[in-house]
């Protein structure tokens, strides 16, 4: 039964991530839309280092370690989805030491090639910047995210559609779920849906799909709804709120900019020389 | 506001693929009544409560609202003095958290946000639900979602309430509790449902439908203990006026 | 088949971003002008209904394999092209959210790669050109079958080149692209068959589903002259920006081109590498650090190197760099370790 554990392990995912977001920190009381702006700065930086870049990369470390702890974000779930998506960013990357082979550093006596330092760099951006997305979404949650996109000037329509996808995914992951039992209950020992049954098995739950929609659609017109989403008001951007995003983007530039380690490095060395 | 009167004349509805649902349908509903719709499955029910809210319209006939007749011009209207709630809640509770979905209805009319706000906490704690209001309609219990839906259709304040099989799916404490938030509303109450109990503690009045039609309209205690004619209906005496189970002694 | 933050450069990453922006905008606009509301709740249920979808597992007969749907095409069938890559972009929004699916700055690029060619060239090109003169099984087979398998060979080549422009790795274009297009002509195999499969039942149990999703859009009519003059627009306006960018920030493009074309007299030695050189100037006390000193390299690993934590053969910058790395490590760890006793203090006090 792989795939009924695919689909509860995705809910799963949702809801862990969900309910952090409903917790209340100092990092979940900042204004959704800075921490959007905020991540994505994080990762435009990130990933603007050059390919043989290395230590240069690691005080970024400190925005994802400060909010985390800050946040009371449980990292092993965290990190655990991260190692299910890391291989194919792996993947590609390996191919980096077998095509780079010139010696670019000397470390310990050991000649490392460049490939295989842009393969290291390739891996700790990629950590860094998933790691970005689940830490903003677990101190924000799909609620706030949708109002920020809002003051983004985002059309109402996407915002709207994303929120009913999102609302959605749980009502019929179950129902994909339930399904997915009564199907493997009477065909044991089965990797998946033989194909023969793919068209009346998700064919089937398609039109109840398209049926629920259309209630959905009933529920909202009988509320008045014509067409345009009214979201409310969304609480104002505070000083706080700027000093954070501010704050944050200065230190990402002093970090993308010097070479911190690479300072703290020589100075060590250097007083100890 | 007396106006509120719900009036079916000769109503007829065919669906496009041809099945007649009802089938001349003529009854008055006055300010204030709390009435039970029942009959078997495809009896007709759910097709008379869409033609009431102008989910579909009458293929002959007319239906009124006060003064209003329901066509496709006076939805905005009819439907703010209509509050429905669906079967399943969760085709009702679209929006990711409790308040953004009973704040839906009023923010479409262009109410202001301090005004909504109040109607929302107002709602909610109609139904004893203020505690929900961050929460994720998916994180709710099956009573909590029925009362999330209520307290949506409450926030609109409507005159009216339909109800689609709200006990279903409930567990007893939950459904004790709905019944207790039913008898509860002033409202205009419209319900339709299997669940004969529950009609006997909520409604005065029931309307019995079968194939598309009015088999029978009067008084609930009359028409429940009444066993042949729900029998004839495919329905069955309420527990409660049934004889006890075990020495068959009868009931008072 | 997702891309990923770590594989791009930002402005490749940003490029997608405006484009998908465009295409976005430009449906958006398409599927308001279509006045129909009701299909907006259909787009987010169908969306939900496509994430679930994904998860279901097929096993292709005679293969021995089995796959699952990505559903762009699916959703191009059922809601049309516009709607179609609107609740695409919604589902994979989600994704990269929730399931750390590639990330923020390559969610533009996966949008692109998975909604725009569904949508807006198999779907239009292939599909409903198989399909105008009505709906048979076998012309529903071999329309979404070939549909899918054009989609995902052109998202897939989008991969190659969108990782190959933004320089990360060293894979070269042949065997980048003889490693993805195989792949996913066998991930578009399956793609179709199911799609075609769903799609068959539901036309043959409720037509009216799938015939009112082709009724209500106007992009049956799109010739393909149309689609060739707006993707070369959208070409132009794509090398223009890149070249805009290219002038101003050469930064890992320019690494690629060197890489692809040949050309050795590229040197890294634009804005960013002079200030850090500057500031390290100013503030090299210490004689023996090795960063200065490689300001004249000619040799372009080199250069490219400057900018590198440890930058060339050299085994005293090794040790400083491995000494600070360790440094910060530390440092970093030491700084969550403190909050979150902080914390613990701070919840315990208030309990």
């Amino acid at each position: 039964m792989i795939i009924m554990t695919n689909i509860m392990e995705s809910l799963y995912n949702i809801r862990i991530l969900d309910e952090l977001a409903e917790k209340r920190t100092v990092i979940h009381n900042i204004h959704p839309l800075i921490k959007l702006l905020t991540t994505i700065a994080y990762v435009i930086i990130t990933v603007s280092f050059g390919k043989y870049e290395l230590s240069n990369l690691l005080p970024l470390l400190f925005y994802p370690i400060v909010i985390i702890t800050l946040a009371e974000i449980p990292v092993i779930p965290i990190l655990k989805r991260i190692l299910v998506v890391l291989p194919f960013i792996i993947g590609i990357g390996v191919f980096n030491p077998l095509f780079d082979p010139e010696p670019m550093l000397v470390f310990l006596g050991l000649q490392i090639s460049g490939g295989w330092v842009s393969f290291l760099s390739i891996i700790i951006k990629g950590f860094l910047t998933l790691l970005a997305a689940l830490i903003l979404i677990s101190t924000t949650g799909m609620t706030w995210i949708a109002s920020a996109l809002r003051l983004l000037r985002i059309p109402r329509l996407f915002v709207l559609q994303l929120l009913l996808t999102y609302r959605y995914i749980s009502v019929i992951m179950e129902e994909a779920g339930r399904t997915w039992n009564a199907y493997m209950l009477r065909a044991p020992g089965q990797q998946g849906v033989s194909f023969k049954i793919s068209g009346p098995l998700a064919g089937q739950l398609l039109m109840r799909t398209y049926d629920r929609a259309q209630r959905v659609y009933q529920a909202m017109s009988l509320r008045g709804f014509i067409g345009e989403y009214n979201p409310g008001e969304v609480k104002k951007v505070t000083v706080k709120d700027c000093l954070f995003l501010g704050g944050w983007v200065a230190f990402f530039s002093v970090c993308r900019y010097i070479n911190l380690p690479a300072l703290i490095g020589s100075v060590v060395t250097g007083v100890m020389t | 506001m007396s106006h509120h009167i719900v009036d079916f004349i000769d109503t007829y509805f065919t669906y496009p693929d041809q099945t007649q649902a009802v089938k001349g349908i003529t009854l008055c509903i006055s300010h204030g009544e709390s009435v039970a719709i029942v009959g078997a499955n495809g009896a007709g029910k759910s097709s008379l409560l869409k033609l009431l809210t102008g989910i579909c319209l009458p293929t002959k006939g007319e239906i009124r609202i006060g003064e209003t007749p329901v066509t496709k011009k006076t939805l905005p209207i009819i439907r703010q003095k209509i509050g429905f709630t669906f079967q399943d809640p969760d085709d009702q509770l679209f929006m990711t958290t409790v308040y953004d979905d009973v704040a839906f209805g009023p923010r479409n009319y262009g109410i202001g946000e301090p005004e909504v706000e109040k109607r929302v906490m107002k709602a909610l704690e109609t139904v004893g639900a203020v505690h929900l209001k961050d929460r994720a309609p998916y994180k709710l219990s099956g009573g909590e979602k029925r009362a999330a839906a209520i307290a949506a259709v409450l926030s609109m304040e409507p005159d009216i309430l339909v109800m689609d099989e709200p006990s279903a799916a409930l567990d007893p404490r939950a459904r004790r509790r709905l019944i207790n938030l039913l008898r509860s509303f002033m409202h205009t109450k419209i319900v339709a449902t299997h669940d004969l109990d529950m009609v006997l503690e909520t409604c005065d009045r029931t309307i019995v439908l079968k194939e598309g039609k009015v088999v029978c309209d009067g008084s609930s205690t009359t028409i429940l203990a009444n066993e042949e004619l729900l029998e004839q209906c495919g329905l069955e005496k309420p527990l409660a006026l049934q004889n006890c189970p075990r020495c068959g002694a009868k009931k008072e | 088949m997702h891309m990923a933050d770590a594989l791009l450069s930002p402005v490749v990453g940003g490029t997608m971003w405006a484009a998908t922006a465009g295409v976005a905008a430009y449906s958006i606009k398409k599927v308001q002008t279509d006045l129909d509301e009701q299909k907006i709740p259909l787009m987010g249920v169908m969306g939900a209904f496509v994430f679930a979808a994904q998860m279901i597992n097929f096993t292709i007969p005679a293969t021995g394999s089995s796959g699952h749907i990505g559903g762009g095409m699916l959703l191009a069938i059922l809601l049309g092209p516009y709607a179609g890559f609107l609740t695409m972009a919604s589902i994979l929004t989600i994704q990269a959210l929730f399931f750390a699916d590639g990330g923020l700055l390559a969610l533009g690029s996966n949008i692109f790669n998975l909604g725009f060619f569904t949508c807006f060239i198999a779907y239009p090109l292939i599909y409903k050109r198989i399909l105008r003169n009505g709906y048979f099984s076998g012309r529903i087979l071999t329309g979404a079958i070939l549909a899918a398998i054009l989609g995902l060979q052109l998202g897939a080549f989008s991969v190659v080149l969108e990782t190959l422009l933004s320089g990360k790795t060293e894979l070269p274009f042949s065997t980048f692209v003889m490693l993805m297009q195989p792949i996913h002509l066998a991930i578009g195999v399956v793609e179709g068959m199911v799609t075609a499969a769903i799609v068959g039942f539901v036309w043959k149990e409720r037509p009216e589903i799938i015939e009112k999703a082709a009724l209500g859009e106007t992009l049956g009519s799109i010739s393909i002259k149309k689609v060739l003059a707006v993707l070369t627009i959208v070409a132009v306006l794509t090398g223009g920006v890149f070249s805009w960018f290219a002038s101003s920030n050469p930064d890992g493009l320019e690494w690629s081109m060197f890489k692809t074309s040949g050309v050795e007299e590229l040197k890294a030695q634009d804005g960013i590498h002079q200030t850090l050189s500057s500031i390290q100037e100013k503030i090299a006390f210490l004689p023996d650090y090795s960063f200065k000193a490689k300001e004249n390299e000619t040799n372009t690993k080199a250069t490219e190197a400057v900018a590198a934590a440890w930058p060339a053969v050299d085994a005293g910058t090794s040790v400083a760099g491995l000494v600070g790395a360790l440094i910060t490590l530390l440092f970093a760890g030491l700084i969550g370790l403190s909050i979150h006793l902080i914390k613990k203090r701070n919840n315990a006090r208030a309990v």
